[in-house]
């Protein structure tokens, strides 16, 4: 911290280590079939919950509207690069075989557009509407580990100070997590790095394993609150047996050991806010298009602006809320122009917010890993490079 | 996993989203482009502003922005804002006729130091439209003299016809309550007054730097300079207050316009001392 005192108070200690291994304290893993699973996903249909999980659309894994299982990837898999993301077959029926979907959760719980209010204009008397928040219960089909960390990270962050976000709170609220551990890594995967997967650990109704190898395949599925353990009880499962619960950790060190990236994660606040000034800023600068792919992708990068609109006749008003990016030039703008009007600044904001001040405001990183920043820049901008070339000594 | 729903907390949120709407009472030019206004509010009654703190103002479906409370934060009948009409928002608010609705939100933000001023003398330095924001804290070193030593204020702007609130500026004068030293960039015929940057003032006013608060508004370069001379004139970091401006959207620290450094502006802002703001203003473009 000596680095640089001042607006960045005290760096709360990082995260000391991985999380203890998931407990089962509710209840001992139970094993589910792929007939069973359906049972669950009509169960929480049947309680009003509106489904939503991983389908392919346009050559992608996206979140989506599901009925059942059919509507699952079946048998796909993903292949994910700097700039790159491909589907492939695995030769398999795995329904969850893929690293990480296009899109988080993130469109579900805080969406691209929410309008706030609407108001009446008659002369000179104006009646403003306050935009209800909603009251849909959603169920969320296979959020993964580093989904669950980011989750707990919007929480933090939209709840946690001040009066908080009514419509992310209501939409919170309500929500019915299904987790899934993941059973292979991308190749922009770096959640171990960040201590935020791959095994889920917290923040889940239920969390299962796809034990795909086995014939036929099931799942191994773990109750993490009341609410899971209830609609687990109400579908047929059986007891896991040591060799199902044996496997279930074999995946998950496979999965670890093949993270596609890696960055060391060791006082990232003090090496970033050390070197604000470092000649790598200006170099990722020049390749950066400042498009905004990266903060619309992050499963934690919430920042909004708003818009008031009329009607031609100027009785009917409303102010909505949407998504922004830290990487335009009007999302800094004062009479004048931009505070950070280069885009080397605009970049060094992102990543020294996501990866460093964070820890001032929320007591953690604000990254989990996830790669999505590095799969969806158009061309192929690494944090995890970022980060070395920042940590290096400097050329010349 | 579900979170507790907690519905007073959704409805006061939801609250906090939505402006209060005030009636304008009156407003006038102050200077080129510049327009006081004076709000009212009947349902439930003017909201206090503190000195230093802002108010989010929407002009009916036009926009919001942030403008800082410039009138007396004692007065209980109504919020004056100074508003400089730069954008559409803010020509659209300044052009509001008597009787027009308002919008507002607030009060947000963090306010001057009032309480750490007492026994204390007091240094006001603005720029241009910044003596706006310090235009209440004159009101309550007044209303409270007694308590303070010295108070002065250096005030500095681009030409003599952008001199903000120039009668009050002289009946104050003319009270001897406080030294008011005003010099403008460029003089034209008729100015008899001090040409050059504001920051040049500081030297001659013979300041007791271990009894001095100083606060400061203006243009962030102006404010650096200013932290500067008023660091050289012997005031220790701690005691130089700043009032920053950001863009902001949300005013309570979730949009992520405002962000500088860890610090969220609209929340733990605008004012903050130069002990915390200093690193940040040594970067360009942070």
């Amino acid at each position: 911290m000596q680095a640089y005192p001042g607006l960045y108070p005290v760096a709360p200690p990082q995260s000391a280590g991985p999380e203890p291994l998931m407990t089962s304290a509710l209840a001992p893993p139970q094993v589910l079939t792929h007939a069973g699973f359906d049972a669950l996903l009509a169960e929480l249909k049947r309680s009003g919950h509106r489904l939503l999980g991983p389908i392919v659309r346009d050559d992608v894994v996206v979140y989506d509207d599901i009925e059942s299982t059919a509507d699952l990837p079946r048998g796909w898999t993903d292949v994910q690069d700097g700039g790159h993301y491909r589907l492939q077959r695995r030769g398999d029926d795995a329904l969850f075989g893929y690293a990480v979907s296009a899109q988080s959760w993130k469109p579900f719980l805080h969406p691209p557009g929410q309008r706030l209010w609407s108001a009446r204009m008659r002369g000179d008397a104006v009646q403003i509407q306050p935009e209800p928040p909603p009251s849909e219960r959603m169920a969320f089909v296979g959020a993964r580990a580093c989904e669950l960390h980011a989750i707990a990270l919007m929480d933090r962050a939209l709840l946690g100070t001040g009066p908080g976000d009514p419509y992310y709170r209501a939409r919170r609220a309500q929500v019915f997590i299904i987790a899934v551990n993941c059973s292979v890594a991308g190749g922009t995967c770096f959640c171990d790095s960040m201590h935020a997967g791959p095994q889920v650990t917290a923040g889940f109704d239920l969390a299962l394993t796809e034990l795909s190898d086995q014939s036929p395949p099931v799942f191994l599925v773990h109750s993490g609150t009341t609410a899971g353990s209830a609609v687990l009880a109400a579908v047929p499962s059986a007891p896991a047996n040591a060799a199902q619960i044996a496997a279930e950790q074999t995946i998950l060190a496979h999965t670890r050991a093949s993270m596609g990236r890696k960055i060391s994660s060791t006082n990232l606040h003090d090496l970033l806010l050390g070197n604000l000034q470092h000649p790598s800023w200006t170099e990722v600068g020049e390749r950066c298009l400042a498009c905004g792919n990266c903060t619309m992708v992050c499963p934690t990068c919430m920042c909004t602006s708003v818009a008031d609109v009329s009607d031609l006749s100027g009785e009917r008003i409303s102010r909505s809320r949407r998504w922004d990016s830290c990487y335009t030039s009007e999302f800094s703008y004062l009479h004048g122009g931009s505070v950070r009007h280069s885009t080397a600044a605009r970049y060094r904001q992102w990543l020294t917010h996501k990866l460093a001040t964070w820890h001032d405001q929320y007591g953690s990183s604000g990254c989990v890993g996830c790669g999505r920043c590095i799969t969806w820049c158009p061309v192929g901008i690494d944090l995890t490079e970022q980060v070395r070339a920042i940590a290096a000594p400097p050329a010349g | 996993m579900a979170l507790s729903s907690e519905d007073s907390g959704t409805r006061l949120a939801s609250a906090a989203m939505v402006p209060r709407i005030g009636r304008i009472l009156r407003r006038h030019r102050d200077a080129p482009g510049v327009w006081t206004v004076e709000i009212g509010e009947t349902d439930p009654g003017v909201v206090p502003c503190a000195a230093g703190q802002f108010n989010m103002l929407t002009a009916f479906g036009i926009g919001e922005v942030p403008i800082s409370l410039s009138g007396d934060p004692r007065d209980g009948t109504r919020l004056i804002h100074t508003v400089r009409a730069v954008g559409a928002v803010s020509r659209a608010l300044a052009k509001l006729p008597q009787g027009a609705p308002i919008g507002i939100r607030g009060p947000f933000g963090t306010g001057w130091p009032m309480h750490a001023a007492r026994g204390h003398d007091v240094l006001l330095l603005a720029g241009g439209l910044g003596l706006a924001p310090l235009r209440p804290v004159i009101y309550q070193l007044l209303a409270e003299r007694p308590r303070y030593g010295r108070i002065m204020l250096l005030y500095g702007t681009r030409s003599p016809a952008e001199v903000l609130f120039m009668h009050q500026l002289e009946a104050w004068r003319r009270h001897l309550e406080l030294d008011i030293e005003i010099t403008v960039d460029h003089a034209g015929a008729g100015w008899h007054g001090h040409v050059g940057v504001v920051t040049t003032l500081i030297g001659r006013m013979g300041l007791d730097p271990v009894h001095t608060l100083a606060f400061v508004c203006g243009p962030e370069v102006m404010m650096r300079f200013a932290a500067a001379a008023l660091e050289a004139a012997g005031l220790p970091d701690t005691s130089i207050h700043l009032s920053l401006e950001r863009n902001m959207k949300c005013a309570v620290g979730v949009c992520g316009h405002c962000q500088l450094g860890a610090a969220f502006i609209c929340r733990d802002g605008p004012i903050l001392p130069y002990a915390r703001l200093r690193p940040a203003l040594a970067i360009r473009e942070l």
